[in-house]
Order: structure tokens, then sequence, then C-alpha cells
């Protein structure tokens, strides 16, 4: 018990604290979303690029700045294990994932399966014909 | 230090920790209910990219959106994200006035993001491009709108607080209800993004 120090002590009771903010996290965080919304706002309003390489580039920048803001804003990935906070958040990406990526093909699938207007009408007439 | 004695040390320590730790469970819980409202984002941004292009015969996207006017709300929401973290900053410190300054600033961006957001809604149903219109405008009514209300909510909570602050300073209780009002408004910030990039720049962009 004797051999509990002062130094111990903040390291022992840091590690039970909420992450604290910093002035240069802060600082670094909201100068990069700028540079980053900046660069896509000027790509998507002057650049002349294919589609699929436009998409691809703005979502490249959207992700970075997803990054950036988790870091330097919700301090995620500053505390100290377990991650809890770390792990719910991967969890929840998995489940956001599964459930947009899962809508857009199934839609997609079923759009592509629709009969066309021609289709369609051929359809309906021969049902009356019965 | 040397005047105390290492049970005395032990047990405050012990104290300490215990705060911490409530505090830190508080803060956590909140984490999980704002990883759970990204379910409802989700939903909303599949309905959108499903929806997207049902536009009826009415206005697409390329139409209706103007890049300068949707750039200059997301910088307002940007620096109201980092005037926030400012804040909490001052929270830290135990400033009060530089933490209501802070707060104040906030606020303000955050309704300045709100008005032009409104605007631009009621200059889309004024011209009778309303949620009625298409697929397409129904989800992006109801996705945008349901950000502009999280941050309705927020700019609420956002005023109370800096009552709550004037009324009893910066003590432990405010200071983690700081901490929880900055995790819900940096969180804002992070689905504006999407926002920002799936719905306006993917819309807008040609070639």
């Amino acid at each position: 018990m004797s051999s509990l120090r002062a130094d111990d002590v903040d390291v022992l009771v840091s590690r039970h604290q909420p992450e604290q903010a910093t002035l240069k996290g802060y600082v670094i965080g909201f100068g990069s979303s700028i540079i980053l919304t900046m660069t896509a706002y000027l790509l998507a309003r002057y650049g002349l690029l294919d589609k699929p390489i436009m998409v691809a580039l703005l979502a490249t920048l959207a992700l970075a700045q997803f990054a950036v803001q988790l870091i330097y804003f919700l301090h995620v990935g500053r505390e100290f294990s377990p991650r809890l906070k770390l792990m719910v958040m991967l969890t929840m990406m998995l489940i956001v994932f599964i459930l947009v990526a899962g809508s857009i093909w199934i839609m997609n699938s079923l759009n592509g399966r629709m009969m066309n207007t021609k289709q369609m009408v051929q359809y309906m007439n021969n049902q009356n014909n019965l | 230090m040397s005047e105390i004695s290492p049970a005395l040390r032990l047990a405050r320590t012990n104290k300490l920790i215990a705060k911490y730790d409530k505090e830190s469970k508080t803060i956590f819980g909140f984490w999980v209910y704002l990883m759970t409202d990204c379910v409802l984002f989700a939903s909303l941004f599949a309905t959108f990219a499903v929806l997207r292009h049902n536009t009826f015969g009415g206005p697409t996207a390329a139409d209706l959106f103007s890049l300068p006017y949707v750039l200059a709300e997301t910088l307002a929401l940007l620096t109201s994200s980092f005037t926030c973290g400012l804040a909490v900053l001052s929270a830290q410190q135990r400033h009060k006035n530089r933490v209501v300054f802070w707060f104040a600033v906030t606020f303000l961006l955050g309704a300045t993001f709100l008005a032009l957001e409104i605007n631009e809604f009621h200059k889309f149903v004024a011209m009778g491009d309303s949620w009625r219109r298409s697929g397409f405008l129904s989800s992006y009514f109801t996705l945008v709108g349901t950000h502009g209300l999280h941050i309705t909510i927020g700019l609420l909570w956002m005023a109370v607080m800096v009552a709550f602050v004037i009324k009893r300073g910066i003590t432990d209780g405010t200071l983690k209800r700081i901490r929880m009002l900055s995790l819900f408004w940096h969180f804002l910030d992070v689905v504006w993004i999407f926002i920002f990039t799936i719905v306006y720049l993917f819309g807008v962009i040609k070639v």
C-alpha cells in the first residue's frame, strides 16, 4: 500500500477519466475538415472527370472527413481498454452497412425483374382475353 | 503529499476512480444511443439511395440544388462543431464565461444552418416541389428534415445547457452534460458529411 506514489495515482486515475479534449485536436480536426469539404465542393462544381471516378473521389473525401471527425471531435480510439465505445461503433457500422448495401442490392434486383410498360400492356391484354 | 498517510491516499484515489467510472458510464450510455440513431439515418439513406432517380417527371437533384448555398450551410455547421469543441475545452478548464460565450457562438451558427435549411425547404415547396411531388423528393425531405429536427432539438438542449451553466456554474454534473451535448452536436456534423456528399454532391455532378 505504501508503494502507491503520487505518479502512480495520476496514471491510475487518468485511465478512468472520460477522454480529455485538447485545443490542438480541435484545430487539426477543424482545419482538415475545411480542406476536405472545400476539395469535395470544388471537385463537384468544376471537376470534369468521368462520373464513376468522380463518385469514387467524393466518397473517399467523405470517408476521410468521417475518420478525421471521429478521431478529433468524437475522440474515438482515445479511450483505454476495454474500448467499448469503439466496439459499439464498429458493430453499428456493420449493421449500417448491411442495412444500406442490402436495401440497395435488393431494390435494384427487384427493379431489374420488373416488366417494362410494353410488356405490362401485353400482359394485361392477355389477361382480358382469358 | 508526504503528510497524507498511504491509507488515506488510497481511499481518495478509489473515490476519484469511482466518480470517473460513473461519469464514463453515463457518457458511454449516451454514445450507445447515438449509435442506435445511426440506424435511423441509415434507413433513411437507404430509402433515399433507392428512390433518388424516381422523379416522376418532376425536378431532379441537379435541377433543384444550388451548391454554393449548400456549401454555406455546411461551413456554418462545421464551424459550429468546432466552437462546440472550444466550449468543452473551456468547461474542462472551468472557465464559466468562456463556456457561455462559445455555446452562444455555436447556437448562432446552428441557428444559421437551420434558417438556411428551412429557407431552402420553403423555396422548394413554394415552387410546387414539395414531398408530394415525387419519390425522390419524399425521401429527400424525410432524410434532410430528420437531420434538421435533430439540429432543432440540439439547439433547444444548448439553450437549456447555457441557462444551467449560468445558474450552477461548471460542476462535475454540468461538465458531464456538456460532454454529452458536444457528442450529440459532433455526431450531427458527421451525419451531415454524408448528406452533403450523397444527397447534394452526387446529385449535382454531371459529365
